[in-house]
């Protein structure tokens, strides 16, 4: 079912950058991609416990500030060791300058 | 005073058994504080540096085994043997490292194909290596989970002398890769490397030993020396600038803390060597924000000193630092070098230390 919640507002995630979003005991990932569309993602690395908004996104590709690795964070894919396990997505919409995240 | 317990290095053991259950184990670290933007500015990446520094190696490593060939049963072959053993048994080390952490180019094939390469030169599994790397920066210096611990306590001075000359590790590494071939990894092996990568390791393996039997056909066919001393032998050779830089990274530091500035040390190097190590040198800097590539190391460096000892001046000074240190761990192994830190640095942390190790610590 989905829950809609507010992750925060357009401005406060620069382009191709990603900001930490913590809500009901979870972290997320929100992203800015180059081409101005937001993208969200689990905010921890699926290799080990990192935060990936620390990470540095380049085009479509979030990668991780403890081991390197890398995930497509429009689709979650894992882009090879040491990450292996796909990062879970979430479905993401703009509304009046906020950006909104359905995490349900 | 009570007595620590002896350490156990293997990584399955009862080190590793009290390293989880004291939270040692993939434990949150400390960081120096740096804004995010200026972070962002750091960690970018470009190819530009990285393809100018691999044309220059590549075109000496050629130009030296050229002149290997070309001077091959006369005395002026010495330099050449010099500077190709340095560029394929040292080198190759740096390449390897930041081409492995995906830091060098910006391009991820390029960081590939050098990563492989250097991996070949250093007769280092590629699959084994990046997992047993990602470890070591997960468990820096944590005893019975870091795989990359160089010395350990008490240390062996003589093993550490003969890693100069490159017959350990030579000795090391080419029976690893023939186990590994026949599809043998060991427990230490398995306890880093997930299951499903596991195959990969042993196909790696596999290309390694067939290029290494290739190599020893031509030299049989060809009834030559010269392609073992291109191939294969320079790691013996040519490995002693990589001992020479690599060892100061963490010798006679602490082990079992989890801030880098305890276990971690960087050191102001010539030109030429930090040409080779790729700027590894700036050690504190690499382990506590990997994602800066080496040529943004110096930057990071001045920009975060003041929350770190102060550096040693030159390897010299590092190793005469090191070496009563070492000396003294041949009888009490816990003792180690607690470098001191500026009146602006933020306190050391090290409630995993006070807490593990009944330690003496020279200041």
């Amino acid at each position: 079912m989905a829950e809609w919640i507010q992750a925060c507002a357009v401005d406060d995630v620069d382009e191709e950058d990603v900001i930490r979003f913590d809500h009901g005991g979870r972290t997320f990932a929100i992203y800015r991609s180059p081409d101005d569309a937001f993208f969200a993602t689990d905010g921890y690395c699926t290799h080990e416990k990192a935060h990936l908004a620390d990470g540095l996104v380049m085009d479509d590709i979030i990668e991780c500030p403890k081991h390197n690795g890398r995930f497509n964070y429009k689709t979650g894919e894992a882009k090879g060791a040491p990450v292996c396990i796909n990062l879970k997505t979430y479905p993401v919409r703009v509304e009046a300058g906020k950006v909104m995240i359905d995490i349900g | 005073m009570t007595m620590a317990k002896k350490r156990d290095y293997s990584l399955v053991g009862e080190s590793t058994r009290r390293a989880i259950e004291t939270g040692l184990a993939s434990a949150e670290w400390y960081h120096t504080d740096v804004a995010r933007k200026t972070m962002k500015e750091l960690m970018q990446r470009s190819d530009g540096p990285a393809i100018r520094d691999t044309i220059i190696w590549i075109v000496a490593i050629l130009g030296s085994a050229a002149g290997i060939v070309w001077f091959w049963g006369s005395w002026w072959i010495v330099p050449f043997l010099f500077v190709y053993g340095v560029l394929y048994g040292s080198s190759s080390d740096s390449r390897w490292h930041e081409c492995g952490h995906g830091t060098a180019f910006r391009t991820r094939w390029m960081n590939d194909v050098v990563y492989h390469i250097a991996s070949f030169m250093l007769m280092r599994n590629p699959v084994q290596w990046r997992w047993s790397h990602a470890r070591h920066h997960t468990d820096t210096i944590i005893v019975g989970r870091d795989a990359e611990i160089a010395v350990m306590r008490p240390p062996d001075l003589i093993k550490a002398a003969l890693a100069f000359t490159g017959i350990l590790d030579f000795r090391y590494s080419l029976p690893t890769l023939v186990r590994q071939a026949f599809g043998t990894l060991s427990d230490d092996e398995k306890s880093y490397i997930p299951e499903m990568e596991q195959h990969k390791a042993v196909t790696a393996a596999r290309w390694h030993m067939a290029v290494y039997v290739a190599t020893i056909a031509v030299a049989i066919a060809l009834k030559s020396w010269i392609p073992l001393v291109l191939i294969g032998l320079p790691r013996l050779y040519g490995t002693w600038h990589m001992v020479l830089t690599g060892l100061l990274q963490h010798i006679g530091l602490a082990d079992n803390v989890t801030d880098h500035r305890l276990n971690t040390r960087t050191v102001y190097m010539n030109p030429i060597s930090r040409f080779i190590y790729w700027n590894m040198n700036y050690h504190v800097e690499h382990h506590m924000f990997p994602m800066v590539p080496y040529h943004a190391l110096p930057k990071l460096h001045e920009l975060i000193k003041h929350d770190l000892p102060v550096a040693n001046p030159s390897m010299w000074h590092a190793y005469r630092e090191v070496w009563p240190v070492l000396l003294r761990q041949l009888k009490y192994e816990d003792y180690y070098l607690k470098r001191e830190l500026p009146p602006t640095a933020k306190p050391y942390r090290g409630e995993f230390h006070d807490l593990d190790i009944t330690a003496a610590a020279a200041e």
